[in-house]
C-alpha cells in the first residue's frame, strides 16, 4: 500500500500570466499524518487547497491525491434551514445512488457519526443556530459518514473562541490517530501547527517555501522569515510534561511598560 | 493530549430541550395529496351547469373504470359530456400546471441556493412563452410548439447562467436574478415582435394565450402537458435528495461525490421540459413557481425529500383553486395568469416581510 496520499511536484498556479501566486512547490503528505500549510494572507494556501479538492486547475506541475477528501470552509454557511442530521446525512452522497434516496441505515450512520461527536441531542436542532465550533463538529461527523480517508480544512479555528480552537484542534488530532485519516489544514496560528501537526509547510514567497517534520519548520527563524515578526519557541513543564509554545513578540508589553515606569 | 470532554466544553446547551424543527413526516404531504383529489372532484361541479360533488365523483370513477358503463347510469348523457369533455380537461390541465410550476420552482430554487428565483425569474417562462408565440405563427402541431417552447426556455435559461457566470456570480446571489431579468426582457420584447408582425385573425387568441388561461381545454392539451409534466417531475423526485447536495455550493457538493456538471444540467433540462409544455397549453401562469416553494418550506423544511412532494401537491392545489375563481367571479373568464399575479404578489411580498429573520435563506 502507498503510505503517500497526495503529492505535488513543482506545483505553480498563476490568475494572471507571469503572476504567479507560487510555483515549484513539491512535497508529499503521509497517509494518517497531519498536515498543516501555513503562511501569510495573499500568499495562495486557499488556492493550493482548491487544487488538492481539483476545483482550481494548477497552471504548473503535477497533483495526485489519492483518497477520498472531505472539506472544511473556514466558515460553513448554508442557504436554507436544515437539520443537523440532514447535514450528515448529506456525507452519505457517495453511499446513495444517484436516483436513491437513503436508506434508515444511512440515518443510523449518520447518528452514530454524531454521538462520536457529542451532538446527537442536536441531529433535530437547525445548523445554521448552532456555534461555530458546533458547525465544525458537524462537519467532522459529515465527513467521518462519508468513509472519507482526507480530511481538508480551511482555517478550522479562526471563527472560533479560545475553548471552541482548543476543542476542534483535539478533534482534527484524534481524527488522524483514531479514525486514521489524513488531515491537511491552513492556519494562522503556527502554535495549533506546532501542536497537532506531523508536517507542515511554509508558504514563504512564490518561489520558496520550506516543508518537512512541524517541529523541524516551525523555527524561529523560519517563522521570522514567513511573518517578518520575532517568535520565540519556548519549552516548559505543565503537569509533569515537557511542552513547546510560540510566543509573538510585541513590539512592547505591560511588563515591560511597568518596568521602566 | 489530555481528553477533552467535548460534551462539556461545545455542548453546552445540551442541558436545555434543544429548539427542534418543524417535522411532519409525511402527514402534511398525505394530506394535501387527498386535498387535491378531493378539490379535483369539487371543480368538477363549478360552473353553469350544476351537478352534485357525489355525482361528479361517480362520473370520474365510471370513466376510469375499464368497463362498459351500467345500462341505467344515475347521470344524463348531458352530465356526463359535461364532466368527460369540458371540466375534466380543464380540472386535469390547471392541476398539471400547478404541479410542474411548483416542482420547477422548488428543484430551482434549491438547485441554485437562491429563494428568490422561479422559473419567471430566471427566464425560462419568457424564452419558453417567445418559442410558444413563433410556433403558433408558423401554425406548428402540438409536438412543435412544445419542442420549441422548450428549446428557447432552455436557451433563456442558458444565457442567464452564462451572464450570470460572466459576472463572476456563479449560481448564487444578486447577479444571477438580474441577469434572469435582462434575458426575459429581451425575449418578452421578441414576443412583443411576434405580436407586431402575426396576421390580425391571430392576435387576440394569441394575446390571451400569453395572459395565461386554461379556457379551451381538451384531452389533446391534457397529454401536451401531461406527458412532460409526468415524466421530467417523476425524474426529478428520484433526484430530489440530490437538489439538498447541490444547495450547499459546487466545491461542497463536489467534495461528498457529486458530480455538480451533470447534475445541474440534467435538472435544468426537466425544469425546462416542465415549463415549457405548461406555457405551451396555458401561456404564462407567473408567481407560482416563486409562491409555492416558499409556502411548502414553511409547512415541511427544507429537505427537498419531503419540500419537492409538498410543492407539486400545494402548486397544483393553489393554480386549481385560481382557475375556479377564475371561472366563478366573473362571467367573462378571466385569465388565470393575472390572478396568479394579482394574488401571488401580496403572498411574496407577506413571506418577504414574515420571514425575515426566520431562517428559511440565508442570503
Amino acid at each position: 500500500m502507498n503510505n503517500t496520499v497526495v503529492e505535488f511536484d513543482n506545483l505553480g498556479h498563476a490568475y494572471h500570466p507571469s503572476r504567479w501566486i507560487f510555483q515549484n512547490y513539491s512535497t508529499q503528505v503521509k497517509r494518517g499524518s497531519t498536515f498543516a500549510l501555513l503562511g501569510p494572507n495573499g500568499c495562495g494556501k486557499t488556492t493550493l487547497l482548491k487544487i488538492l479538492l481539483g476545483a482550481l486547475k494548477p497552471t504548473a506541475g503535477s497533483i495526485k491525491v489519492e483518497g477520498r477528501t472531505a472539506f472544511v470552509p473556514q466558515l460553513f454557511q448554508v442557504t436554507f434551514d436544515y437539520s443537523v442530521l440532514d447535514m450528515v446525512l448529506m456525507g452519505r452522497a457517495r453511499q446513495v445512488g444517484l436516483f436513491s434516496q437513503p436508506t434508515a441505515q444511512d440515518e443510523e450512520a449518520a447518528m452514530a457519526s454524531l454521538e462520536r461527536f457529542g451532538m446527537a441531542d442536536f441531529a433535530r436542532h437547525p445548523f445554521h443556530e448552532l456555534s461555530g465550533g458546533e458547525r465544525q463538529l458537524v462537519i467532522f461527523a459529515r465527513a467521518l459518514v462519508s468513509a472519507a480517508e482526507i480530511l481538508i480544512l480551511d482555517e478550522p479555528t479562526s471563527a472560533l473562541d479560545l475553548k471552541n480552537q482548543i476543542v476542534v484542534l483535539d478533534w482534527i488530532g484524534r481524527l488522524s490517530r483514531e479514525a486514521g485519516l489524513t488531515v491537511l489544514f491552513t492556519t494562522h496560528h503556527p502554535n495549533h501547527a506546532l501542536a497537532i501537526s506531523d508536517h507542515a509547510l511554509l508558504m514563504l514567497g512564490e518561489n520558496h517555501y520550506v516543508s518537512g517534520e512541524a517541529r523541524e519548520v516551525l523555527s524561529e527563524e523560519h517563522l521570522r522569515a514567513l511573518y517578518d515578526v520575532e517568535i520565540k519557541r519556548l519549552l516548559f513543564e505543565h503537569q509533569g510534561e515537557p511542552r513547546e509554545t510560540l510566543v509573538p513578540m510585541l513590539p512592547s508589553s505591560n511588563i515591560a511598560r511597568k518596568n521602566k515606569s | 493530549m489530555s481528553e477533552v470532554t467535548t460534551a462539556e466544553v461545545v455542548v453546552p446547551r445540551t442541558n436545555k430541550p434543544p429548539i427542534t424543527q418543524k417535522r411532519h413526516g409525511w402527514a402534511v404531504p398525505f394530506l394535501l395529496g387527498v386535498g387535491v383529489l378531493i378539490a379535483m372532484l369539487a371543480s368538477l361541479c363549478i360552473g353553469a351547469y350544476p351537478m352534485s360533488f357525489w355525482k361528479a365523483a361517480r362520473i370520474v370513477v365510471h370513466l376510469a373504470w375499464p368497463f362498459p358503463l351500467p345500462s341505467n347510469p344515475p347521470w344524463s348523457v348531458k352530465e356526463i359530456t359535461v364532466v368527460q369533455i369540458i371540466r375534466l380537461p380543464r380540472v386535469l390541465l390547471a392541476t398539471l400546471a400547478g404541479m410542474g410550476l411548483g416542482m420547477a420552482g422548488t428543484a430551482l430554487q434549491g438547485m441554485m441556493r437562491n429563494p428568490l428565483v422561479g422559473p419567471d425569474i430566471v427566464g425560462v417562462t419568457s424564452g419558453a412563452a417567445f418559442g410558444g408565440v413563433m410556433a403558433m405563427m408558423f401554425n406548428f402541431n402540438p409536438a412543435g410548439i412544445i419542442g420549441l417552447a422548450f428549446a428557447f426556455g432552455l436557451g433563456a435559461m442558458a444565457l442567464t447562467f452564462g451572464l450570470a457566470k460572466l459576472a463572476r456570480s456563479g449560481t448564487n446571489g444578486l447577479a444571477l436574478i438580474l441577469a434572469g431579468v435582462f434575458i426575459g426582457a429581451f425575449f418578452i420584447a421578441l414576443v412583443g415582435l411576434i405580436q407586431f408582425l402575426v396576421p390580425d385573425a391571430k392576435l387576440p387568441t394569441m394575446v390571451y394565450w400569453l395572459l395565461g388561461t386554461f379556457v379551451g381545454a381538451d384531452e389533446k392539451k391534457v397529454f401536451m402537458i401531461g406527458i412532460p409534466t409526468l415524466v421530467g417531475g417523476a425524474v426529478l423526485m428520484l433526484l430530489r435528495w440530490r437538489i439538498n447536495l447541490l444547495s450547499l455550493g459546487d466545491l461542497d457538493a463536489k467534495t461528498l461525490g457529486v458530480n455538480v456538471g451533470v447534475l445541474r444540467w440534467g435538472i435544468i433540462a426537466l425544469v425546462s421540459l416542465i415549463v415549457a409544455s405548461q406555457v405551451a397549453v396555458s401561456g404564462i401562469v407567473g408567481w407560482v413557481g416563486l409562491v409555492v416553494p416558499h409556502c411548502a418550506r414553511m409547512l415541511v423544511g427544507p429537505d427537498h425529500r419531503r419540500l419537492l412532494p409538498t410543492a407539486a401537491l400545494l402548486g397544483g392545489l393553489f393554480v386549481l383553486g385560481l382557475d375556479d375563481l377564475t371561472r366563478s367571479i366573473v362571467k367573462a373568464e378571466l385569465p388565470v395568469g393575472i390572478l396568479t399575479a394579482l394574488i401571488g404578489t401580496p403572498i411574496v411580498c407577506f413571506l418577504f416581510w414574515k420571514t425575515q429573520g426566520k431562517g428559511w435563506g440565508r442570503e
